[in-house]
């Protein structure tokens, strides 16, 4: 006997390495990550870099970038360093981020899952409040949250979640729609799988590409939003906030225009960085998508 | 329906009762948002007062209704609102509905401004990077796109200051019009007008980075369609297929984001406004939260979702015009 004519096909390359494959096709997103990386180092190294207080005065007031190395990128009015603010800046950014991404992503999981999986009454409801939601400004109803909680970092995370789940809920509740009566759905119903289980555990996970890739946009979108909100001097003022050096800077942008500028430019390139890791994640995990 | 209406009218008309739901909502929302702000009217009253007794004040929440059970309130709160009665301000000292007419009308002409220089500069970008997809020119265009779409409006606000009121000194830093210059006529919308590209200009580029990207997709997607590949292969040229055959197709989704934007738009007119002291809604809400005034930021709140609605119900009729596969019925 031999078993010359059982011809097995090379083993598929791991799942992490097929990713890796789809996901470097794209320059841009190659990009993307590297300018991530850039940023999640910043917010890790704050502390190390340049320790102490970003808030402390670490020089003469309005030092111009690199005139002292000591303040490289110069210092504001109040003779800041803009580099640690800079930043102790990402950190904050990242933070609430990240934070403001997992509340929107839990909450619009929740509602379209059930307004997907149950439909009829359960899904009018939930659809006619998602709606609502969505007709009001988001960044209107952002600054009324802030003006009824406060202004702790808390509480603003949590209100740009809250603010910002529309959008994954509608697409949660699209893909239960079209999911929920497929056969591996079926068969694990016959076999009296609970609903809560059906919903977490079968459907859920074939229902999260598109949910991780928009999550790189809410992502971008919170950041915008809290740096608006610091900008307004809404923020909370015992942290250094990209947006609130830039508020600050305002009051120097005829003589010191670097003052706005640094933070200005570390937004747009973080900000940036997630919406080109978005189209990389694009590319990886949806590839039918892409002819 | 057994009238005979046309059916766009039919379809008109249910889109307008599904939306009764949605206003309902949004007035529940408000009265929450209004009841767990700490302080209520009474509270803004007798501040204002300077202090008033325990008994006088009683007195003043039996009047105001604020003595009654919840659904009570609610009721009447939403009878209020129905009548585009928004209660008083008492920093402006003048009922919140006019405080917003009068601010209203240069928010609407900032956010019409805007989104049609977002909307068609988008349209035609994004097809154009599309026919030339991966080319220099797509990149080129591309690129732009993403980064003004990750420029916060506030900062690309004071970068155009900076460069057109500082240094070049072209246009006037804010306001809506020059002080005590007294235009009339020409001379009065020439001066507005001055006053407004800076702001328009902040507000459209970074709305234009959606349209753009989204046209760009729809019209790639389209072009593929096995109906162009006929027309073309009828002998259509380019231009005539661009103008006739894939444009009207691939618009349907940019409308709908149309419909969708307006809100964030309306948003980012908060950031703006601010900054060119701008006298329009924005501007208002900003103020409202820092001086707390709790009546007129949930009248803005209302009437902003109000005008959201108008504009989706328009963006839907809108799209069922363009798209002959929508079933009116």
């Amino acid at each position: 006997m031999t078993f010359a004519d059982t011809e097995i096909a090379p083993p598929e390359p791991p799942r992490y390495v097929m990713f890796w494959r789809r996901y470097k096709r794209n320059r841009a997103a190659l990009l993307g990550l590297v300018l991530f990386v850039l940023v999640v180092l910043m917010a890790l190294t704050a502390g190390i870099i340049d320790p102490g207080d970003p808030l402390r005065r670490a020089g003469e007031p309005l030092t111009p970038p690199f005139m002292n190395w000591d303040t490289p990128l110069g210092t504001d009015q109040l003779g800041r360093d803009v580099l640690s603010g800079v930043f102790y800046g990402a950190r904050i950014s990242l933070l609430i981020g990240v934070v403001a991404t997992l509340v929107a992503i839990v909450i619009g999981v929740v509602i379209g899952a059930l307004a997907g999986y149950f439909g009829g009454w359960v899904d009018d409801v939930l659809m006619r409040i998602t709606e609502a939601f969505q007709t009001i400004p988001n960044f209107v109803l952002l600054l009324t949250l802030v003006a009824i909680m406060g202004s702790k970092i808390e509480w603003i995370t949590l209100a740009i979640g809250i603010v910002s789940w529309t959008a994954p809920a509608r697409m949660v509740r699209a893909e239960f729609m079209s999911l929920r009566n497929r056969e591996f759905v079926d068969a694990a119903r016959n076999l009296g799988v609970s609903n809560t289980s059906i919903i977490f555990r079968e459907i859920l996970p074939n229902a999260l590409p598109p949910i991780v890739v928009y999550a790189s946009v809410i992502m971008a979108l919170s950041i915008l939003m809290e740096s608006a909100l610091a900008f307004l001097a809404l923020g909370d003022p015992n942290y250094a906030s990209w947006g609130n050096m830039i508020g600050q800077g305002r009051a120097v942008l005829r003589s010191a225009p670097y003052c706005a500028v640094i933070p200005g430019i570390a937004i747009i390139l973080t900000v940036l960085s997630f919406s080109l890791l978005g189209e990389g994640l694009n590319d990886a995990l949806n590839p039918r998508q892409k002819k | 329906m057994t009238l005979h209406m046309p059916p766009i009218l039919t379809y008109a008309l249910r889109r307008l009762v599904q939306a009764i739901p949605v206003v309902i909502l949004i007035m529940i929302g408000t009265f929450l948002l209004l009841k767990l702000a700490p302080g209520d009217t009474v509270d803004a009253l007798v501040g204002d007062m300077g202090g008033a007794d325990a008994a006088f004040i009683a007195r003043l929440r039996a009047e105001y209704g604020l003595d009654q059970p919840i659904w009570v309130q609610l009721w009447r709160y939403m009878v209020k609102l129905a009548s585009f009665d928004f209660g008083w301000s008492f920093v402006y000292e003048q009922p919140v509905a006019t405080v917003l007419m009068d601010r209203l009308g240069t928010t609407l002409m900032l956010m019409a401004a805007s989104l049609s220089i977002a909307f068609c500069a988008g349209i035609v970008l994004g097809a154009i990077a599309a026919r030339r997809a991966y080319s220099a020119t797509d990149n080129l265009i591309s690129v732009l796109g993403l980064v003004f779409y990750a420029t916060p409006s506030f900062f690309l606000s004071l970068m155009l200051m900076l460069v057109f009121s500082v240094k070049l000194g072209w246009l006037p830093v804010g306001g809506i019009k020059t002080i005590a210059a007294f235009y009339t006529g020409w001379d009065h919308v020439w001066d507005v007008v001055r006053h407004l590209i800076m702001p328009t200009t902040a507000l459209s580029l970074i709305y234009l980075a959606f349209y753009l990207r989204l046209m760009r997709a729809s019209v790639m997607e389209v072009a593929d369609l096995d109906y162009v590949r006929t027309a073309r292969a009828k002998g259509a040229r380019e231009g005539r297929l661009m103008t006739h055959h894939i444009m009207r197709n691939a618009l349907l989704p940019v409308v709908t984001l149309l419909g969708l934007q307006f809100s964030t738009v309306l948003g980012g007119s908060i950031v703006v406004e601010t900054i060119f002291t701008l006298p329009g809604l924005g501007q208002l809400a900003y103020q409202s939260v820092v001086q707390r005034d709790m009546n007129t930021l949930m009248g803005i709140i209302f009437l902003c979702a109000i005008i959201v609605v108008v504009v989706n119900f328009l963006t839907d009729l809108l799209y069922a015009r363009l798209d002959s596969r929508i079933e009116l019925a």
